[in-house]
């Protein structure tokens, strides 16, 4: 019962985090507060959050180390463009949210597929073996997206390889990628597209498939003696990892009028790696932290103008080197050891 | 076939620099076990220097390439000595993003020092080719930093291999590698013999820079590094992850790949065609080529 509670409160304070700064920033925004950078910067984060929170199911409550997640994200993109260009060319639906919804379902189906189809090899290999295999998985999309040339004819999709000769109206052109997209996403919809991974990712990780992917991930040998089949709950978790990605892939596709498959290649998987492991492993509000702060680290740098990107790389050496320094650690638990002291006290009067 | 030949002679060069890059990345993985990220942005500094030392100040090559080598070796030292130390203890994920932190921090250090301007290396051999075979109109030509390339690159297998094998270090460097705490228990140092392998690998990826670029795959630029330091590590791990040959062959092969993947598939699915040979063997042989299989135990 303590326990259920504790992880009620827990959660709560996530989702808290998360609402809090949705209302301060659009409370921001509203009272002209806000930078024209800053606030071009919002639906971005929303979709790193995303990434972030999608990643951390695979590196830290499935335990496999994945180093493609942007190639999701660029499926996502692309097919979210397509599908929404093509509904409004088929179904003539023209309201802006309905599309947008729509193309963040069709990213995500495709994305999910995607990763459903890397994860049957993917996920037969350990390791540091898992991480390459990843980083070419994401590599392979970023050659493959490279070259495709998509061209709306009409209520028809032209799909072509290597050749711009295709009829209609150009969606898709090869290392130019997609140009001339409406800008569909708001800010409204990233937030509720963050609220909708932090429910699907708190409630599959306190599932009892939640519990299956961990143990899977804690001990492979004592999981599988159990009778767990950890090789499904494996792909459970990646593939939910994709498709949430493949999402805020789409969302990002809206955001910008044009974008190219350059913009996801293997330094954006690593970036959001960064995210998760600057924001705790495994802990699904320090990844939601993480993505915001270190998102806005470079804006917020601007006066250091030629030096920010060489101080992000500082200050994320010495945040890894503070984290994992026995001296911090030290002080940290005395610091904890207080609370959960007084919090002993309160359970022995109760 | 005298084309098909000049393809392969341009990918067993590309492929001897890949190999030079992936000794690096796994003599520092199977010492440290870790994956060090920043290595391919060594072999931008070391080209750099290199560069530096022969266009402004007019120095022999020769010269050129011992200064890289030098100045890689201490920067290899340096960063161990710096960002991965005090790790030791830490998660192997906390380690790689370290190692990101550092290869973002070097990129950038060398923009702010050398422009992000791409530079055009100057070439430490004359360009003349060699003819090897003639038939008509057709000739298979080497040119002089092909033959440099390669034979650089048995040199230093044969060299590192012997050092491994056959000196105290490389011994103490092979015990650190199977069981850290067992071999600090036999009175070896173990934070020297990494900063040793540190040292080796730094200095192999100064050569590789120089190799890279005078070998004209790469122009110069911060960025330089990254692409090539993302393959290497596909050929270290391709050829079994930890083994110096394995290392050898996975190189080789992977530039022999990515050179014929270009000339006789799609000179833009040359990479992708790279990677997915690369998924299709470790599918069949998940360790890599030449890398030992370790039985789990309960």
């Amino acid at each position: 019962m303590k326990r259920k509670y504790k992880l009620f409160i827990g959660n709560l304070i996530t989702y808290l985090i998360v609402i809090a700064a949705f209302v301060v920033c659009q409370s921001m925004i509203e009272n002209g507060e806000m930078s024209r950078s800053m606030r071009g910067q919002m639906v971005p984060i929303c979709c790193y959050v995303v990434m972030a929170i999608s990643l951390n199911l695979t590196v830290g409550i499935s335990g496999e180390l994945s180093l493609g997640h942007a190639g999701f994200m660029s499926i996502g993109a692309f097919t979210g463009i397509t599908g929404s260009a093509w509904l409004l060319a088929r179904f003539n639906i023209d309201d802006k949210i309905i599309r947008l919804l729509l193309s963040l379902v069709v990213g995500g189906a495709f994305a999910g597929f995607a990763g459903f189809l890397i994860g049957i090899p993917v996920l037969r290999l350990r390791g540091d073996y898992l991480a390459i295999v990843t980083l070419a998985f994401g590599e392979i999309i970023r050659n493959i997206l490279n070259c495709l040339y998509v061209s709306l004819d009409g209520p028809s999709l032209n799909i072509a390889f290597n050749s711009a000769d295709i009829p209609g109206k150009m969606l898709i052109k090869g290392p130019t990628g997609a140009t001339g997209n409406p800008k569909l996403a708001t800010f409204a919809v990233g937030f509720g597209l963050v609220l909708f991974t932090l429910f699907v990712v708190l409630n599959l990780k306190n599932s009892r498939a939640g519990r299956a992917i961990m143990a899977g991930r804690d001990n492979r040998i004592a999981a599988e003696s159990m009778g767990i089949n950890v090789t499904k709950y494996k792909m459970i978790a990646f593939v939910t990892s994709a498709v949430l990605a493949g999402m805020a892939g789409a969302l990002y596709g809206a955001n910008f009028s044009s974008f190219a498959a350059s913009k996801f290649k293997f330094d954006t998987s690593i970036l959001i790696l960064v995210f998760v492991v600057l924001g705790g492993i495994g802990s699904i509000r320090g990844s939601v932290i993480a993505a915001i702060v270190l998102t806005l680290l470079p804006e917020l740098l601007r006066e250091f103008d030629d030096y920010r990107m060489l101080v992000y790389a500082v200050v994320l050496i010495v945040m890894m080197l503070l984290t994992n320094s026995p001296f911090v650690k030290m002080i940290a638990q005395r610091i904890t050891g207080v609370f959960k002291k007084t919090e002993k006290e309160d359970g022995a009067n109760a | 076939m005298i084309t098909f030949l000049s393809h392969v002679i341009k990918g067993v060069n590309l492929g001897s620099v890949y190999a030079v890059i992936a000794l690096g990345y796994t003599m520092v993985y199977g010492v440290a076990k870790m994956l060090n990220f920043a290595h391919g942005d060594v072999i931008m500094v070391g080209a750099y220097v290199a560069f530096c030392i022969m266009y402004y100040l007019g120095i022999n090559p020769v010269i050129g390439i011992l200064g890289a080598v030098i100045a890689c070796t201490i920067l290899g030292m340096l960063i161990e000595r710096l960002a991965y130390k005090p790790l030791r203890q830490a998660t192997s994920l906390a380690v790689l993003i370290t190692a990101i932190g550092m290869s973002y921090f070097l990129q950038n250090m060398a923009q702010l020092i050398w422009s992000s301007n791409p530079k055009s290396f100057p070439s430490i051999l004359s360009d003349s080719p060699i003819v090897l075979y003639e038939k008509g109109a057709q000739q298979l030509t080497m040119t002089p930093i092909n033959i440099l390339t390669i034979i650089s690159c048995i040199v230093i297998m044969i060299a590192l291999t012997l050092f491994i094998n056959k000196t105290k270090i490389g011994k103490a460097m092979r015990c650190v590698s199977e069981d850290k705490g067992a071999a600090e228990l036999m009175g070896i140092n173990v934070n020297l013999t990494i900063s040793i392998t540190f040292a080796i690998g730094s200095a192999l990826a100064a050569i590789a820079g120089v190799l890279l670029c005078s070998s004209g795959y790469a122009n110069l630029s911060p960025t330089t590094g990254s692409m090539p330091g993302i393959k290497a590590f596909t050929a270290a791990v391709f050829g079994g992850i930890g083994s110096i040959p394995g290392a050898m062959l996975g190189g080789i092969l992977l530039g022999l790949i990515e050179i014929l993947g270009k000339a006789y598939v799609s000179n833009e699915l040359a990479d992708a065609f790279v990677f997915a040979v690369l998924i299709v063997v470790l599918l069949v042989k998940p360790t890599g080529l030449l890398g030992k299989k370790v039985h789990e135990k309960v």
